[in-house]
Parts: structure tokens; C-alpha cells; sequence
């Protein structure tokens, strides 16, 4: 298959808009060759995950296109960095990495990029509608996209994000299609509880479930509740993005492309069909638990990855019911800065410092040294921290649901409800 | 036998078969070339200047910053062959051969092939997608 450039294209490519512009299209054209597109499509916005520090070559690219005064050409938000500008004093590792890290941020901001900082740009107010093609990186904002808003965009990493911001195309390829959106293997829930179905902790493990088996095929999920908050699917979402390379998943009677199950197939069968019970949940939920639980003290709980919703602080709150985290237990929250503006602004934020909850925003505890010293294994609601953080940070993990991470907190040790997994 | 080029490169190496994806950030080392995902079959296994072998590739956006780096270092695989196309780990190395004259080869390869990768010792691709195992 040839890809097909419009003049406007084939113009960029060749430096008519500068030798930044010329690079990002040289990337953008790559990819298309290698995706196998015959054309281009125009983009209505961008997020960026390159901002987030890895090493010289980040700072390399990104300097080589602000060298060529290069501008994003649609409205781009940044995923996280390294650094929380809000709470800087929290940075525990050198000093040169965080200057890097600044180095990089700026670089992008200096693009044009808006300064958002967090790793759910579909909490933010203007988020992309249905049908939209945008070209977003970060794997837990990706599969929201495409899945929860039903908008369109390819799996895309670092480099190939700021490129397509910058020339405003996209491959047209890929997610973007309608050939390439329906759903490949059928996972049924069987004999799992109304009170596991109704309750946040079910979404995380059950997508770290379906992202295993399904790799990078469609998923599509049958059996969930239709009033599904949205902040289930971010977590479902999330955890099958950390465990398969899972970009867009369908959910019956919920997701926008799956009124149907017909129609979350586009009327062909499923390739495979998986039924999920009861029993494999329980294997899922325990492959997160990297801990020995109960040879090792519970030293830090941490919530928030992806970056909490305004829902998800509201049931803290109530979890937390007035009481305050034990001494022994560091307790982190990770949010973006517009969303713990707004959990201030209800009243919320102070209550949750004055128990003694450490707010990190802008960035996430498992990609930078935030945490400190944590005196034992640390304690997680989300299948994608569990999974991430004993490979980043050395440290132990172990997951639970919301109200667990609280109680635990609060009491000092382990505190887990585990018969909400049993069979029904 | 002929691999599909998706980044042309030559390469010529021990073969190193990945049981699992293997997601290159939060999963390998740009400093070390190691494999440091603890849940993966290979931990601990040094991919610099190898030809890997794996289905496909898997999860974070920023495998693409990571592989990348790591061509920077030296410590990349000097080819990365797989069942199914990745365009993170593509855009890693595309950016690499921009910035650096350099990359890691990137291909695709059928059933049969694959098969055969995987019992392999070790293999060289050129950069017009010829592939040899000895």
C-alpha cells in the first residue's frame, strides 16, 4: 500500500514550514508507512506523554524541534512529569534530574502545549466527543478515549504524539478506522456477585484480567452492570492498557460503540470466548500482591493512578469518615492540579491533609521518587500501580479495594474484605 | 528467509527469545540493557546487542522514550523481530535513527519464521529484510 500525501503534507515534509515542522512529519510519515496507511487525517487535539523524563535523547528530540520554533497546530494538553510544581519539596532523588526534568517541561510548554500535567486529560472539562480523531499518548488516557468517549485515536507513544500535535496528522490507521474498532475476544462474567459487580474494587482487576488474555486484540466485556461511574471504566481501562496492550474495549450496554453485543462485534463472531469467574478474578486480584502480607508491615497506601477523579476523593472522604491516618502508614493521593483545585474548592482538600493524607499532583509516586523511605510493603487500589511500582521503585506492593487502602490506613496494619470474592 | 521491515536496520547477534511482551518502560533497563519487569520470564536477562524475539509488544506509551534512550547508551537490542507490528516501539526507533544515526532494526515475522526464531542461537537481518539463523 502507498501512502498518499496532500500537497499540505508533501509541503511540511519538504521544510516549507520550517525543519521542526519537517522532522515531526518525517515521524508522522514513518509511522504510516510502517502502519501501512494510504493517507493522512487531520487531528483536533493532542496529549503529550514525552514531557515525562527518560533520559538525554527526550531532551534531544524536543530541543531539536523548539530549534525550529515549532508550535503545536491543535489544543495539546501534557501528561505527568517527574516533578509535582505544586509540592516540590517531595522530589527525593539528584538534584540534575529534576533540573532535566524541568528542562523537558518547559521545552513543552514552550511548544504550546497547556500545562496540565496529568495522565487523565478526559477529567479535564473539554475532553474530546465522540467520533473526534485526536492522537493522544499515555496508555490509560488512550483506551479512554476510544473506549469511554468514544473518540478516536491510535496507540500512540512519546515522539509520534508531539509530531502529530505539530503537523495536526495522524496515520489514518489504525484505532482511527471503523475496520479496526470492533471487538475480537468475548470475556462473559459468570457467578460473580451483585455486591462484587456494585463495588469500585471489581473494574481494576478485572481489567488486568481481560488486558492479560486479551493482549492486543479487542476485548469485549458482557455481564457488567449498565450504570457503570466513570471512574470504574478509567480503572478497567487502565489496568488492561498495564497488563495487554489493550487500546479501545468494548462493554456491552455501556461504551458508546457497544449498545449491543452484535454491534460491539460488528455482527462477526468472537475469535475467542472467555468466561470469567469468580475463581479467576480471585487469581488476577492475587497476582497484584507482590507482598508477604503477613510477614511484612504495612509502611504506605497509595491511591490515584490513574490520577483521582472528583467521585473518587468524594468516597475517601467518607471512607476516611472524620478519622486520621495512622503514624506508621504514608498515605499518598495522585491527582492532577485542576482537579485538586476543584477538591478544594468543595472543602475537601484540607480535611483530607489535616488527616494526613500527602496530595501528589502533576506527576504519579511510582515513576518518581516522592515517597521516600516506606518502612515495609506499600498498599494500592490500582491494578496499574501494583503492577508498575516493585519493578520502578524496588518496594513490595499489595492491592485492595478503596475502602480497604482506607481502613488499613486508619487501623495501621492489613485490613481486607475478601469475601466480597466469593462465588455467588 | 525475508523479514518485513518496519525500521530498516542491519543486525547480527545472539538470539534471545522473550516467552512474554515485554513492555521496555517499567520493564527494561535503558541504563543496564536489562529486563527488570519482575513478573516476566526473562527478568534479569540482558537484551543490549541482541536479536529479540517476542510475539508483540505491550502497554506504555513510553516504551517508544525508553528504547530510544537505550539505542543512545548502546544498550538497545540490535534488532527486535516480532509476530505483530508495535508503533511504540516503532516511533522509539525512528527517533533514535534521527537523532543519533543509528537505530534498532525492527521487523515483522510469519508463522514459520517465528518458529524457527525461536529455537535459533543467533541471526542476522540486513537492512532489506534478509534473515539468517546459524
Amino acid at each position: 500500500m502507498t501512502l498518499l500525501l496532500s500537497e499540505n503534507d508533501q509541503a511540511m515534509l519538504a521544510g516549507e514550514a520550517g525543519a521542526a515542522t519537517a522532522l515531526a512529519m518525517r515521524i508522522v510519515t514513518g509511522l504510516a508507512e510502517t502502519m501501512g496507511a494510504n493517507a493522512l487525517l487531520s487531528i483536533e487535539g493532542a496529549h503529550i506523554d514525552s514531557c515525562l523524563f527518560h533520559g538525554q535523547s527526550g531532551i534531544d528530540f524536543a530541543r531539536r524541534l523548539t530549534d525550529g520554533d515549532a508550535q503545536v497546530a491543535v489544543p495539546t494538553t501534557l501528561n505527568v512529569s517527574s516533578l509535582d510544581l505544586l509540592h516540590p519539596d517531595l522530589f527525593k532523588g539528584p538534584a540534575d534530574e529534576a533540573a532535566q526534568s524541568r528542562e523537558l517541561m518547559s521545552l513543552y510548554e514552550s511548544m504550546g502545549c497547556r500545562p496540565t500535567w496529568t495522565c487523565a486529560p478526559y477529567q479535564l472539562e473539554d475532553r474530546p466527543s465522540f467520533g473526534q480523531h485526536v492522537a493522544w499518548a499515555e496508555s490509560n488516557a488512550i483506551v479512554f478515549a476510544n473506549s469511554v468517549l468514544g473518540a478516536r485515536t491510535h496507540r500512540y507513544g512519546d515522539f509520534i504524539d508531539i509530531s502529530a500535535a505539530i503537523t495536526g496528522r495522524a496515520p489514518a490507521a489504525g484505532l482511527h478506522l471503523d475496520e479496526n474498532r470492533h471487538g475480537e475476544v468475548l470475556f462473559r462474567l459468570v457467578g460473580v456477585s451483585d455486591a462484587l459487580l456494585d463495588h469500585d474494587v471489581l473494574a481494576p482487576v478485572l481489567g488486568y484480567l481481560v488486558g492479560s488474555a486479551a493482549g492486543d486484540r479487542i476485548p469485549v466485556i458482557d455481564g457488567l452492570p449498565p450504570d457503570v461511574p466513570e471512574h470504574r471504566l478509567k480503572a478497567l481501562g487502565s489496568a488492561a492498557a498495564s497488563s495487554g496492550a489493550v487500546g479501545l474495549f468494548h462493554a456491552v450496554g455501556i461504551t458508546p460503540e457497544a449498545p449491543t453485543l452484535d454491534a460491539a462485534f460488528a455482527e462477526r463472531p468472537p475469535t475467542t470466548t472467555i468466561d470469567v469467574r469468580p475463581a479467576d478474578l480471585r487469581a488476577a486480584r492475587d497476582q497484584l500482591t507482590t507482598a508477604t502480607v503477613e510477614d511484612q508491615r504495612l509502611g504506605a497506601v497509595s491511591l490515584g493512578t490513574p490520577h483521582y477523579s472528583i467521585a473518587e476523593f468524594e468516597r475517601v472522604v467518607e471512607l476516611l469518615a472524620g478519622r486520621s491516618i495512622n503514624d506508621g502508614v504514608k498515605f499518598f493521593i495522585n491527582t492532577g492540579r485542576d482537579l485538586w483545585h476543584e477538591v478544594g474548592l468543595r472543602g475537601w482538600g484540607a480535611t483530607l491533609e489535616a488527616a494526613g493524607v500527602q496530595i501528589v499532583t502533576d506527576t504519579c509516586t511510582y515513576i518518581t521518587p516522592v515517597m521516600g523511605d516506606i518502612n515495609g510493603y506499600a498498599l494500592t487500589d490500582s491494578a496499574k500501580w501494583a503492577h508498575y511500582a516493585p519493578g520502578n521503585l524496588g518496594i513490595d506492593a499489595a492491592f485492595g479495594s478503596v475502602d480497604d487502602c482506607v481502613e488499613s490506613a486508619v487501623a495501621g496494619k492489613l485490613v481486607r474484605r475478601n469475601s466480597l470474592w466469593d462465588d455467588r | 528467509m525475508t523479514a518485513t521491515i518496519v525500521v530498516a536496520g542491519a543486525a547480527h547477534g545472539p538470539v534471545i527469545v522473550l516467552d512474554e511482551p515485554l513492555s521496555f518502560w517499567g520493564g527494561f533497563s535503558a541504563e543496564s540493557g536489562v529486563v527488570t519487569d519482575e513478573h516476566h520470564p526473562q527478568a534479569g536477562t540482558s537484551l543490549a546487542g541482541a536479536i529479540v524475539v517476542m510475539i508483540g509488544g505491550r502497554g506504555s506509551s513510553s516504551a517508544s522514550s525508553v528504547l530510544a534512550e537505550a539505542v543512545r547508551l548502546g544498550t538497545a537490542p540490535a534488532a527486535i523481530l516480532m509476530r505483530r507490528s508495535d508503533e511504540i516501539l516503532a516511533t522509539g526507533a525512528l527517533v533514535a535513527r534521527e537523532l543519533y544515526d543509528r537505530t534498532v532494526a525492527i521487523a515483522l515475522l510469519d508463522e514459520s519464521s517465528y518458529r524457527e526464531a525461536m529455537s535459533a542461537d543467533r541471526a542476522t537481518l540486513t537492512a532489506d529484510g534478509d534473515l539468517t539463523f546459524d
